[in-house]
């Protein structure tokens, strides 16, 4: 049986008056049935690139998809025309994304772009289409769903707004949720709820979840594995366990340095990466990191080092990753 | 104990409003729109009633009396409020009379532009690329010529009638709309809920009139009140012109152009008529700037 989500050197460029934008240089990985996998990076990094041209929603053009393949259950989304991409959008894969204040129609009433998504693709009256609507909604916990239905969405938190938004994206039963920084708008107290109730409904409903974040606090919480992005390379991938504990690029090294801890006392000092993420124009040349990197050499300017893995689950791109550095005498 | 009283929470199941009582609250709150909504109900029932309110035939010529003052009586009995024309006729009837012309020109050239405008904004806004080049550049060539002269010189060609000018004016006016669609579908396509919709699977034509097509509404209502109001000018200055309905038919800018002649010793000739076309207009915008306050549901709560 083939995996759920088979992404396999996808590429994706963006063809600009200054030039051809790099957003994504082959990236590969692997989503399987009811698991949650963290896509971490900084802005630019290509993690929402990379997530929205599984559905091609890339706005095209100027975003082209230049090379690779996206399997989902063994079949090329990338070779199906539009009425068959249709059924897959929403049925089988849902999005929810970043801020919901701009991600619900400000004019439909809140049960009208409900009703919309679940007759996209299910044939139900307007009377089952309602009742199934509120059931949703009571579903991501929304208090008196029946009658919310007629708010609009102004009369909603954005906490309430984000739980709409997954609403719709579980409208229709799909095997693969894909959360954009699902949590980045949002108060902390509100975050976390959130977490926990995509966590509830992912362990009730056995969805697949890709969750694409730049909080490595929230991401602990909830990832089963960690895809970790730069430039547009995955350049590390691990179980979460793992890569907190054993990180293995310099990159993925220097994020989780750069967070704050509770038990290091009021006088730390937060670590930052020095310099900045490489402008994407033009293809690359050499590890996309070395710029930035304590440990670059010569070899690391030259070449662009592959994925390889390392231990059990745990793959990187690295010349000096610090795992096979501790094997090695 | 009367302040525990004050501090318990209202019921929790309180009764949602009814919508229709929410518009007519909103609607009696506003001084401008009830007194607009008179004003054209007045104008209204005057054009459906013409032939029952209308005093006297507006079609009948009598030289014998011609020009006489408002509210003069003559032989037989019959009083002309608002006195009478060049050819004796009577003003008030051909006023009433009057309204029909000026509300079917309105409404009928507003609906044919309306339509043509707001589909061509739409699909050239949404789709863009070549349809959205040829739509713009017809748009544009339309407008560097003057309305009036346009349809002066298309009525010229087919000749002057109610038909042709509610086709003339319907066809000429469609440009504004379709350019001010095509600006707010360029905002709103880059919106995220439109994103959003994609990534339910729905069908791109859906997603241009269920959501996108509510969004534009607003701006559309204050084009249609503007151009509704223009018609009727349009209407009253191509009949005053002499290419619009013909002459005998009453409309209120044959009537002006009647009374100008004698604007020195008969002015009731033309003020009524003047009257009527600037409240009119004035009324249709008044109530357009409501209608589209009240549309808007994000701000439902401030008005």
């Amino acid at each position: 049986m083939p995996k759920l989500l088979e992404v396999n050197a996808l590429e994706t460029r963006f063809h600009t008056v200054e030039g051809v934008v790099h957003a994504l240089n082959g990236i590969s990985y692997e989503v399987d049935r009811g698991e949650c996998l963290a896509i971490v990076g900084e802005s630019g990094s290509g993690k929402t690139v990379g997530v929205l041209s599984i559905l091609r929603l890339i706005p095209s053009p100027p975003g082209r998809i230049a090379g690779g393949s996206i399997r989902f259950k063994g079949v090329d989304l990338l070779g199906l025309d539009d009425a068959a991409l249709r059924k897959v959008r929403g049925q089988e894969i849902g999005v929810i994304f970043q801020d919901p204040m701009t991600s619900l129609n400000p004019v439909m009433r809140v049960g009208d772009q409900l009703v919309e998504s679940l007759t996209a693709h299910e044939a139900l009256t307007a009377r089952q289409a309602r009742t199934r609507a509120a059931e949703l909604l009571a579903m991501v916990g929304i208090p008196a769903p029946a009658s919310r239905l007629d708010d609009y969405p102004h009369q909603f938190s954005g906490g309430m707004r984000q739980r709409v938004m997954i609403a719709m994206a579980l409208s229709c039963s799909p095997e693969l949720i894909i959360a954009d920084e699902p949590t980045t708008a949002l108060d902390v107290t509100i975050q976390a709820q959130i977490v926990e109730l995509v966590k509830r409904l992912q362990s009730e409903l056995g969805t697949a979840v890709i969750w694409i974040s730049h909080d490595l606090g929230v991401v602990a919480r909830l990832a089963d594995r960690v895809a970790v992005m730069y430039a547009g390379f995955i350049i590390e991938t691990a179980t979460v366990d793992d890569l907190y504990a054993r990180p293995a690029h310099p990159y993925t090294v220097g994020l989780l340095g750069s967070l704050p801890r509770l038990d290091a006392g009021a006088r730390q000092t937060l670590k930052a990466i020095g310099g900045l993420p490489p402008v994407l124009m033009g293809p690359p040349t050499g590890c996309p990191f070395a710029p930035r990197c304590t440990f670059a050499t010569d070899r690391c300017r030259a070449e662009n080092p592959a994925l390889v893995t390392v231990a059990a689950g745990h793959a990187v791109a690295c010349w000096h990753d610090r795992l096979s550095a501790e094997s090695r005498p | 104990m009367s302040a525990d009283a004050d501090l318990a929470p209202a019921p929790a199941t309180v009764a949602p409003k009814p919508r229709r009582s929410r518009l007519l609250k909103r609607f009696v709150g506003s001084k401008a729109a009830v007194v607009s909504a008179i004003v054209l109900a007045v104008v209204l029932i005057a054009a459906l009633g013409a032939p029952w309110l209308a005093p006297n035939d507006p079609f009948a010529i009598k030289l014998i009396q011609r020009l006489k003052p408002p509210g003069w009586v003559n032989s037989a009995g019959a009083t002309f409020w608002l006195g009478t024309d060049a050819l004796g006729r009577d003003v008030l009837s051909r006023l009433i009379y009057g309204a029909r012309v000026s509300l079917i020109v309105a409404v009928s050239a507003l609906a044919i532009s309306g339509v043509i405008g707001l589909l061509l904004g739409l699909v050239s806004g949404y789709f863009g690329g070549v349809v959205d080049d040829i739509v713009m550049r017809i748009a544009d060539i339309q407008l560097s010529f003057p309305t009036i002269l346009l349809a002066l010189a298309i009525m010229a060609v087919l000749g002057s009638g109610l038909d042709k000018l509610i086709l003339v004016l319907g066809l000429t006016g469609w440009v504004q709309y379709g350019r001010i669609v095509r600006g707010q579908v360029l905002a709103i396509k880059q919106e995220e809920f439109v994103l959003a919709a994609r990534a339910t699977g729905e069908r791109q034509w859906r997603i241009l009139f269920q959501h996108i097509l509510p969004n534009v509404w607003s701006p559309v209502i204050v084009v249609a009140s503007f151009t509704m109001a223009s018609n009727i000018v349009a209407e009253a200055s191509l009949s005053f012109l002499g290419v619009g309905v013909s002459p005998s038919v009453p409309s209120w800018g044959t009537m002006l152009a009647d009374g100008r002649q004698y604007i020195g010793i008969a002015e009731w000739l033309t003020i009524p008529a003047g009257l009527a076309i600037s409240l009119t207009v004035l009324s249709i915008n008044l109530l357009g700037d409501w209608l589209r306050d009240f549309l808007d549901p994000r701000l439902k709560n401030i008005l």
